[in-house]
């Protein structure tokens, strides 16, 4: 079965602050503060450059770490990663897409 | 209501209105110094009643239950000798629930040459102890209670009312000090006993000027002298615990919370006792200077 496509929110929606260890997001439609920390401030970031699906997403965040997984090994826990940011109404599924 | 007076605290105005004269005969007198607020002619932030709970009980057994503009269902009546501490929380409670001009925070501050500290900490911690005592040695008392957090500058806002102390605080803060200052000890309330300290006069006549966060303070009473940085993180998430009005401030008290974290260096204290603190405040305030 397909990956679902994913979509951040769009850079106004979000105010962000780095407070050190963790980052603080203010997300202005729903008027919540969120506190994240790695991995999570760095999928929104490579997330921002366009809708990709955990594949996708993977290969980006590889280009900009050095990180020791390979991609079979880490996708799982990425997909996981980006069912919270769902969760949190931090990032949207395309419609259409696979579920 | 048959009595009522007005009453300015920092930038807020008070109605308090009662159905007996007694406690606000004490309030008018603690707060003698304060700025009068006319109820005739300007309608104040807030309005506070301190009112019978059962119609009769004006005259039978009087027992105070505190309503206003904000009120909480499930508050207990107070005993009508403890009419002073009720018309407080509910003051405190009107600006707990209902203050939006400022990022309010749970927290006492003072100030020395523009500069402030601001403690903040649960019940119990001393930060009303601590204050009080700064207050009386060089520092400006700013408020025991509540820092307001300008939402555009930055800047700290005083909220000078009376200082609530507590137990075996009152004695260690109020010897030699004038009677006139001190309101009446009230004995078995819910957090013990109780008395109020009226601030020096020059904390109350500079209650409109603010003064820019130097230093955040965590202090904890009662352990043994140990202190550690805290980090912007996490000061960020007690200061929104120690908050009433974040949630409702939305993007402004955001940025104000993120602004004053990041800025200001924060300490936690831990002191077995008041000259300790004292004497790690001294420290702590020359290495900032």
């Amino acid at each position: 079965m397909p990956d679902a496509i994913y979509r951040a929110e769009p850079p106004e929606a979000l105010v962000r602050t780095s407070l050190g260890a963790i980052d603080a997001l203010y997300h202005r439609r729903s008027g919540t503060t969120h506190l994240v920390a790695a991995p999570m401030p760095q999928i929104l970031e490579a997330l921002a450059e366009g809708p990709a699906d955990p594949s996708l997403l993977w290969q980006r965040l590889s280009a900009r770490f050095d990180l020791a997984d390979d991609a079979d090994a880490a996708l799982p826990a990425l997909r996981e990663r980006l069912a919270e940011l769902e969760a949190l109404g931090l990032v949207r599924r395309e419609p259409g897409g696979a579920s | 209501m048959p009595h009522a007076i007005g009453l300015a605290v920092g930038p807020a105005t008070f109605r308090i209105g009662s159905a007996w004269r007694g406690p606000l005969a004490q309030l008018r007198a603690l707060y003698a110094d304060y700025p009068a607020v006319d109820l005739e002619r300007q309608v104040p932030d807030f309005t506070v009643r301190l009112q019978p709970a059962r119609p009769w009980r004006r005259f039978v057994r009087p027992s105070v239950f505190i309503a206003g503009d904000y009120w909480l269902a499930e508050a207990a009546p107070m005993a009508l000798e403890h009419g002073l501490l009720a018309a407080e929380m509910g003051m405190n409670l009107q600006m707990a629930l209902g203050w939006r001009r400022h990022l309010l925070l749970h927290a006492a501050s003072v100030e020395k040459d523009g500069r402030a500290i601001i403690l903040t900490g649960e019940s119990g911690s001393g930060k009303s102890t601590l204050a009080a005592q700064l207050g009386e040695r060089g520092w400006r008392l700013m408020g025991d209670e509540f820092a307001l957090l300008d939402l555009e500058t930055g800047a700290a806002h005083p909220f000078p009312r009376l200082v609530s102390l507590k137990n075996q605080s009152i004695d260690v803060v109020t010897a030699g000090l004038p009677a006139a200052r001190l309101g009446p000890r009230l004995e078995g309330t819910a957090k013990g006993m109780l008395r109020h300290l009226v601030p020096r006069r020059d904390a109350i006549a500079r209650m409109h000027d603010p003064a820019m966060p130097a230093l955040l303070l965590f202090p904890r009473f009662g352990l043994p002298l140990a202190e550690r940085p805290v980090a912007p993180g996490e000061a960020f998430v007690r200061l929104t615990q120690a908050s009433t009005n974040y949630v409702a401030l939305g993007e402004p008290g955001f940025r104000a919370l993120t602004r004053f974290v990041t800025g200001v260096p924060a300490r936690a204290l831990d002191y077995p006792d008041g000259a300790t603190a004292m004497a790690a405040l001294d420290r702590l305030w020359a290495e900032r200077a």
